[in-house]
C-alpha cells in the first residue's frame, strides 16, 4: 500500500493549483491527482494554419465533442446550455477567455439586499486580500478605478483598445452607458516568465505565446518547486472513508489504467461544479448511502450556469476580428437590481471584438445570413472582419431542480458513472436575457450595425459550473461550512466553484481562486485543530 | 448510412457538386470555387472525425437527388440543395462546415480577402492602443458599488 500523504488534492485546475500553492508553505506532504496531463504549447491551435478548424474537433470546448482520453462524457441532453470545460494541468484555465471580473460585494448578500437566494456565509471583504494575491500570481492586466466595479490593482496595463474597442466605446458614450477596459489575465507586458501578448487572437483554446495566464504556467511551477507532488493522468473514482466517517483516501486509476489506493489525512476536492458532485455521488457507501458529504441532500443541486444572451451585428468599419484577444471591455451598467426592469439581480456585459474567417463563415451560413451561390462572396466580404458583439452574462439564481446526478447508463473510459445535468432557465433569467438583448440591440444600432443576430442562450456556453456543493453555516442547507470544510466529513474540503452560494453576473474564475486561497489560509490557521 | 471511413467515387462527385453550389468560383473576386481540386483534396485529407457525419450527409443528399447531383437540371439541383440544408440536421451542417473551413484557409482565398497566409503564432498582430480619453465621460459620471447596509 502507498504511504499516506498529508493532503491529497483532486484536480489541478484553477482552484486545485491555488490551494496547492498556498498550502505548500506548511511543508506537509501534498499530492495532487489530475486526470489530464501537461499541455504542450507548441501544439496549441494558433501554431497552425488550421487553427480555426481545430475548434470543431480536438480543441472543442465541449468534452463530448473533444473526446480526448483525459475527458469524461457528460449527459447534458436535458439542458439548453451545454457544459464546456478542459481537463489537463491547468484545467479550464487552459481554455477560457481570460476575462477577469470579480464578484461584487452585493453578490454575497443577495438575500439581505434583494430577498432572493441566500447570503454567503462570508463577505467580499473576507476575500479581498486573496483576490489581490491571486491577481498578482495569475498576472492581471487592466485599468484601476472603474466606478462600477470592485477596486482592483492590476499589475499590468489594460489591453489596447483596438479597432473594435473604439467603436464600442463611442457607441456606449452616445448612449450614456457605462463601459470600462476589462481586467484580464492576458499579460500586456513580460511578466513573471510569461511573454507579453502579441495578439494571436485565438485566446480561448490556449495561448501558444503563454501570455494568457493558466495555472500550469503560473501556480504550478511555484507549487512544484515548493515540494508539491503532481501526478498526472490519474482519474479518481471515489473517496473512501474509515470507521469514524473520516476520509481515508481515494481510489484512482493511474496512467496505465491500473486501480490504485492512495491514503490521505486530508482530502481537498477541486473538480468544478460538475466534477465535484459527480465524485461525491460516486463515493456513496454504507455509511453515506446518498453520496459523501450529502446529509443535506444538496450535493449536485442548485447548479448555476450563467445564461449568456448574445447579440451581434456588422458595422461598416473594420473590427479587430481574430487579431486581438476576444474580450477587451466590459459594462456593469445593468449589474445591480432595478425592479423596474422586471427582474431581480442583474448582468454584466462582455463585448466581443469579432471572429476569424472560418468561424464567421460557418456561423453566418448557419444563421442564414451568408447565402450559397454567386452572392456568397459579396456577402462574406461584408461580414468578415466587421463583427461586433454584446454578451449579457446573466446571474443565475440557485434552484434545486437544476442539478447534477449520476447517469444510469453513461460511463467514462474507466467505467465510472458519468454526470447527468438537468437544467432549465428560470423566468427571472429569461427576463434578464431579454433585457440584455434589447440593450444590446440599442448598442449595435447606435454603432451602426446591421444583420443583427442573436444567440440566447449561447448553447455551448456552460463555462461556469457553480453551486452544486454550496457553502453555509447550516448543515441542513449547505454542504461545506464557511471555510470550505464538509459539514459531514471533517477532513474533506471543497475549494472549486461548486461552493458558490450565488453566481453573480460575471465570469467566476477570479472568485473561485480567491476562495481557494481563503480556504487554504483558514486551514493553515487551524492546523492544530483542523478536525474539531 | 454507408459504414466506410472514406467516400465512394459517387459521394466525392456529389461533395464536389454541392461544394460548388455553396461557393462557386468568382472571376470578380479572383477566387476558385469550393469544388477546386486543391480545396477538395484538403477536404478529403482532413475529414478525420467528421467523416461519419459527412458520409451521412452525402447519403441524405443522394436520397434527395435520386441520381448524381451533377446530372440534375439546375433548378432541380437548387431544390435538392434547399431540402438538403433544411432537413439534413447536424450531418448537413457538418458537411457545410467542412467545406467552409477548408475553403477559408486556402491561400488564394485568403489572399483575395487581404489576409496573411500564416498561422497566428509566432508573429501575432498589432493593435492600435486607442484613444483612452473616450473614458472621460464614464469617469465623470462616476458611480458607487452597492453594498449591504
Amino acid at each position: 500500500m502507498k504511504d499516506p500523504v498529508d493532503v491529497l488534492i483532486i484536480g489541478a485546475g484553477a482552484s486545485g493549483a491555488a490551494v496547492a500553492w498556498s498550502l505548500a508553505e506548511t511543508k506537509m506532504h501534498i499530492l495532487c491527482l489530475e486526470q489530464g496531463g501537461w499541455m504542450n504549447p507548441a501544439e496549441y491551435p494558433s501554431t497552425g494554419r488550421d487553427w480555426e478548424a481545430k475548434f470543431y474537433g480536438e480543441w472543442s470546448s465541449s468534452p463530448n465533442v473533444r473526446g480526448r482520453p483525459e475527458d469524461y462524457p457528460i449527459n447534458d441532453d436535458n439542458s439548453p446550455i451545454k457544459v464546456v470545460n478542459y481537463n489537463a494541468v491547468g484545467g479550464s484555465t487552459v481554455m477560457y477567455t481570460a476575462h477577469w471580473p470579480r464578484l461584487h460585494p452585493s453578490d454575497f448578500k443577495a438575500k439581505t439586499l434583494d430577498g432572493v437566494a441566500d447570503d454567503w456565509p462570508i463577505d467580499y471583504d473576507a476575500l479581498t486580500p486573496f483576490f489581490e494575491e491571486n491577481d498578482r500570481i495569475m498576472g492581471t492586466s487592466g485599468l484601476s478605478g472603474d466606478p462600477l466595479s470592485p477596486l482592483t490593482h492590476p499589475p499590468m496595463p489594460q489591453q489596447p483598445m483596438g479597432l473594435s474597442g473604439a467603436i464600442i466605446a463611442k457607441a456606449m458614450n452616445k448612449l450614456g452607458w457605462h463601459w470600462w477596459p476589462s481586467d484580464t489575465t492576458v499579460a500586456t507586458m513580460d511578466y513573471e516568465g510569461r511573454a507579453r501578448c502579441i495578439n494571436l487572437g485565438h485566446c480561448t483554446p490556449a495561448c501558444a505565446q503563454g501570455a494568457k495566464s493558466s495555472t500550469d504556467i503560473t501556480y504550478w511551477p511555484h507549487a512544484i518547486r515548493a515540494g508539491v507532488e503532481l501526478r498526472t493522468h490519474c482519474r479518481v473514482r471515489e473517496i473512501t472513508t474509515d470507521e469514524n466517517g473520516m476520509a481515508s483516501g481515494v481510489v484512482y486509476y493511474d496512467k496505465d489504467g491500473v486501480e490504485q489506493f492512495q491514503p490521505a489525512h486530508v482530502v481537498i476536492i477541486a473538480c468544478n461544479g460538475v466534477g465535484t458532485p459527480r465524485l461525491l455521488l460516486n463515493s456513496a457507501s454504507g455509511r453515506f448511502p446518498n453520496g459523501l458529504a450529502n446529509s443535506s441532500g444538496l450535493v449536485g443541486k442548485n447548479l448555476m450556469f450563467h445564461p449568456y444572451a448574445q447579440i451581434y451585428g456588422y458595422v461598416k468599419e473594420p473590427t479587430d476580428s481574430n487579431r486581438a484577444p476576444p474580450t477587451c471591455l466590459w459594462s456593469k451598467q445593468w449589474y445591480d437590481t432595478d425592479l423596474s426592469r422586471g427582474f431581480v439581480r442583474g448582468y454584466g456585459v462582455q463585448f466581443v471584438r469579432g471572429a476569424g474567417p472560418v468561424f464567421e463563415a460557418v456561423v453566418s451560413e448557419q444563421k442564414g445570413i451568408l447565402p450559397w451561390g454567386t452572392d456568397h462572396h459579396r456577402v462574406f466580404r461584408k461580414l468578415n472582419g466587421h463583427r461586433l458583439g454584446f454578451s449579457a452574462i446573466c446571474e443565475d439564481l440557485p434552484e434545486e431542480h437544476n442539478r447534477v446526478t449520476l447517469d444510469p447508463v453513461l460511463k467514462d473510459s474507466h467505467g465510472i458513472p458519468a454526470p447527468k445535468v438537468d437544467y432549465t432557465i428560470s423566468e427571472n433569467s429569461r427576463k434578464m436575457m431579454e433585457h440584455g438583448l434589447a440593450r444590446g440591440r440599442e448598442f449595435l444600432e447606435t454603432a451602426g450595425a446591421t444583420d443583427i443576430c442573436v444567440n440566447s442562450p449561447i448553447p455551448w456556453g456552460g463555462w461556469h459550473l457553480l453551486g452544486t456543493a454550496r457553502m453555509g453555516t447550516d448543515p441542513e442547507r449547505s454542504v461545506v461550512n464557511e471555510w470550505g470544510r464538509s459539514h459531514d466529513v471533517k477532513n474533506l474540503f471543497i475549494v472549486d466553484g461548486s461552493i458558490f452560494v450565488t453566481s453573480g453576473g460575471v465570469n467566476p474564475t477570479s472568485t473561485i481562486q480567491a476562495l481557494a486561497l481563503y480556504i487554504a489560509d483558514q486551514m493553515k490557521q487551524r492546523l492544530a485543530n483542523l478536525f474539531d | 448510412m454507408t459504414d466506410l471511413l472514406t467516400l465512394t467515387p459517387r459521394q466525392r462527385d456529389d461533395l464536389r457538386t454541392v461544394a460548388a453550389m455553396i461557393i462557386p468560383a468568382s472571376e470578380e473576386y479572383r477566387v476558385p470555387g469550393a469544388d477546386d481540386d486543391i480545396i477538395q483534396a484538403d477536404i478529403l485529407a482532413t475529414l478525420g472525425r467528421d467523416t461519419k457525419h459527412v458520409v451521412a450527409a452525402l447519403d441524405h443528399l443522394a436520397r434527395l437527388a435520386g441520381m448524381p447531383l451533377a446530372d440534375l437540371e439546375p433548378a432541380a439541383r437548387d431544390d435538392v440543395a434547399q431540402q438538403f440544408r433544411s432537413s439534413g440536421g447536424g450531418a448537413a451542417a457538418t458537411l457545410v462546415r467542412v467545406v467552409l473551413q477548408c475553403y477559408y484557409r486556402d491561400d488564394r482565398v485568403l489572399r483575395s480577402l487581404g489576409l496573411e497566409l500564416r498561422a497566428p503564432f509566432p508573429k501575432g498582430h498589432v493593435l492600435p492602443d486607442g484613444d483612452w480619453s473616450l473614458l472621460d465621460p464614464v469617469k465623470a459620471r462616476g458611480g458607487s458599488l452597492r453594498r449591504a447596509p
